[in-house]
């Protein structure tokens, strides 16, 4: 019984994915296509324009490009192939870059995101939750309680705004830090010692700005939930146990206190890619946030598209992924679903 | 209403309010500010220099422009007073759509459940999972000529229902159970009654913080969308200067005046919208009172 209600679940699970995805897809269709552009015209009557020629021909190469593009089709016929396409990730074409592939261009830029975002945000979490359990020790370092306001204020502060005041300190004023990049333009491909030191000095100002911006958050939520905790009656019966205090902190008062942590984590994935979008243009970062960024400079519409169904692609999987473990690191929830 | 110290004049009640609720009441004055800022500075300051070549490109802070000037010649300045209020403008838009959109819908289906509910969860659920900010990048790039900011406010107000009808619906599930709604359905009362005027007064503190909650989630999506590039192009929003400031290479150029004015205007805006958010809650959530005692 308990593996069939299970199986629904993740089943649930998948099809919300898939609702998901189709949603994200079907905006992605439609709505350029009630804004009546043509995005390969535009494309061409731009290039035309920069170099400055007289459009020669310009009838007859945006036919051929439509053919290429499918775009001489009917809308039912276009949909039913934009869809197949997705579901075989296949992007199209960069109009800007062409021929290349927006999948490739996202396939590198991704890592860039992946790491950055994945990294601040698991140390913001780590970091603020601790803080967050450690305020509410009778004997809390003073420095902490000095602390708590300022990230707490700090998270109400966009993640790219302290972006741009870590760069106009650190990077533009004392020059610490690179202003911006993911990585030195001399260095090379090779996977060396240097070369990691490289990624992660250009790493630290972008995730500093996210892990500082979010670390408030996450502490007054533990914060929260620990004195909530603290009031149950398994840690009254611990401590008539006379179990150590130390124990009583760590097994039963912060075990419990951090499962719905990890369920508001769940839930800020989105506020998360969209502000580390924010960030890397800020610090004109190697990910899929520059990429779309420098897509919307050049009218590039079929990466702009790209780029934003990757990004809820991502972010779904993510939810659902951490939506599926949950019940694994929580009994209660197991026996319940 | 208990009263505990004698009340000498408004100005001790102020004081008292102020103590019992420090974060509203620094929230609420750091708003006015920006308010003076936007609404006063035009009194004593051209604000016709907010556009392009009105002064001389580029140019540090000194007496004729205490800001500086932008590489296109706008008056810093001028262009943070009218982009406070074109920004704080895009909020109240986008939030109050936000607000009244989600209460109706959050209050229909708690109070009639059933497939309506249902259908108003999914679309939230779907909805939430994909980031505002990538929707408006959609829309924003498919209708990019002739967006102006009440263009844009209504584009982020298609969205910005989603989470109040979450957060609002949520508080209607528990005050559905109350005595008094059910004392008004014995009496007759239809359900629209019931919902407009028993439920939604008692939720008033509640939907204050929301809309505030959700002015603020608007004015992030919104400048975050104008420093994309996908804004206004010829209103100075403060995303707008960001923007500009971006593509012209600001920092290595060495301009440092131009990003400092956007982001104070905008960190004291978010910090105090955040303030009025929480102590909003205080008075919302009264068990909220002891917790945040601090």
């Amino acid at each position: 019984m308990m593996h069939r209600a299970r199986l629904l679940a993740i089943g649930r699970r998948l099809l919300m994915l898939l609702l998901v995805v189709w949603a994200a897809a079907t905006l992605n269709f439609a709505l350029p296509r009630f804004a009546a552009r043509n995005p390969v015209e535009e494309r061409l009557a731009q290039m035309a324009s920069q170099t400055g020629g007289v459009p020669q021909g310009m009838e007859e190469m945006v036919k051929a490009y439509e053919a290429r593009f499918g775009l001489d089709q009917s809308w039912g016929r276009q949909y039913l192939r934009y869809l197949g396409d997705i579901a075989r990730l296949d992007l199209g074409y960069s109009i800007a870059n062409y021929p290349g592939r927006v999948a490739d261009q996202i396939r590198t830029a991704l890592p860039w995101t992946i790491g950055l975002l994945g990294v601040s945000t698991v140390l913001a979490f780590l970091i603020g939750s601790m803080l967050g359990a450690a305020a509410t020790l009778a004997r809390a370092p003073r420095l902490l309680q000095l602390a708590m306001p300022v990230f707490i204020v700090l998270s109400a502060v966009p993640f790219y705004l302290l972006g741009l005041i870590l760069v106009y300190f650190l990077a533009f004023r004392w020059s610490w830090f690179p202003i911006g990049g993911g990585r030195s333009v001399a260095a090379s491909d090779a996977l060396s010692w240097n070369a990691v030191r490289d990624i992660l000095y250009h790493a630290l100002l972008p995730g500093l700005s996210i892990v500082l911006a979010s670390v408030g958050a996450w502490a007054l939520g533990m914060r929260g939930m620990m004195i909530t905790v603290q009031g149950e009656d398994y840690v009254t019966f611990a401590e008539a146990k006379g179990l150590q205090p130390r124990r009583i902190f760590l097994g039963y008062e912060m075990r419990n206190a951090v499962l719905p942590q990890l369920t508001a984590l769940a839930l800020s994935l989105g506020r998360l890619a969209s502000g580390a979008v924010l960030v890397e243009m800020i610090f004109s970062y190697p990910g899929i946030g520059s990429l779309l960024f420098n897509a919307i400079k050049l009218s590039d519409y079929f990466a702009i598209y790209g780029c934003v169904l990757i990004m809820v692609l991502t972010i779904a999987i993510a939810m659902m992924a951490m939506e599926l473990l949950y019940p694994l690191l929580d009994p209660r929830v197991r026996s319940q679903s | 209403m208990m009263r505990s110290a004698p009340a000498r004049g408004p100005g001790a009640g102020l004081v008292r309010f102020a103590r019992r609720n420090p974060e509203l009441t620094l929230g609420l004055v750091l708003m006015a500010v920006l308010v003076l800022f936007a609404f006063a500075g035009p009194l004593v300051w051209d604000i016709d220099t907010a556009d392009p070549l009105s002064a001389s490109p580029s140019r540090p802070p000194s007496l004729a422009h205490p800001f500086g000037t932008d590489s296109q010649g706008r008056d810093l300045l001028a262009a943070a007073m009218v982009g406070t209020w074109l920004t704080i403008k895009v909020g109240l838009i986008a939030g109050g759509i936000g607000v009244a959109v989600g209460a109706l819908l959050g209050f229909l289906g708690a109070y009639y459940g059933g497939w309506l509910d249902s259908a108003i969860v999914g679309v939230v659920d779907v909805g939430l999972t994909i980031p505002a900010l990538l929707f408006l990048v959609v829309f924003g790039s498919a209708f990019r000529e002739g967006l102006d900011t009440t263009t844009i406010a209504l584009m982020i107000g298609t969205l910005a229902w989603l989470s109040p009808t979450r957060q609002i619906r949520a508080q209607a599930l528990v005050m559905r159970q109350a005595g008094y709604v059910f004392l008004a359905q014995l009496n007759g009362a239809g359900g629209l009654r019931i919902v407009l005027s028993e439920m939604m007064p008692n939720l008033m503190p509640y939907l204050m913080a929301s809309f505030v909650l959700a002015i603020s989630q608007a004015i992030l999506a919104a400048v975050g969308l104008d420093a994309l590039g996908l804004g206004p192009m010829d209103e100075p929003t403060l995303g707008m200067t960001i923007y500009w400031m971006l593509a012209n290479s600001a920092f290595i150029r060495g301009y440092w005046w131009w990003v400092m004015t956007p982001i104070a205007v905008l960190v004291v805006l978010f910090v105090a919208l955040y303030l009025v958010s929480i102590g909003l809650d205080v008075i919302a959530n009264p068990r909220l009172r002891r917790r945040l005692g601090t």
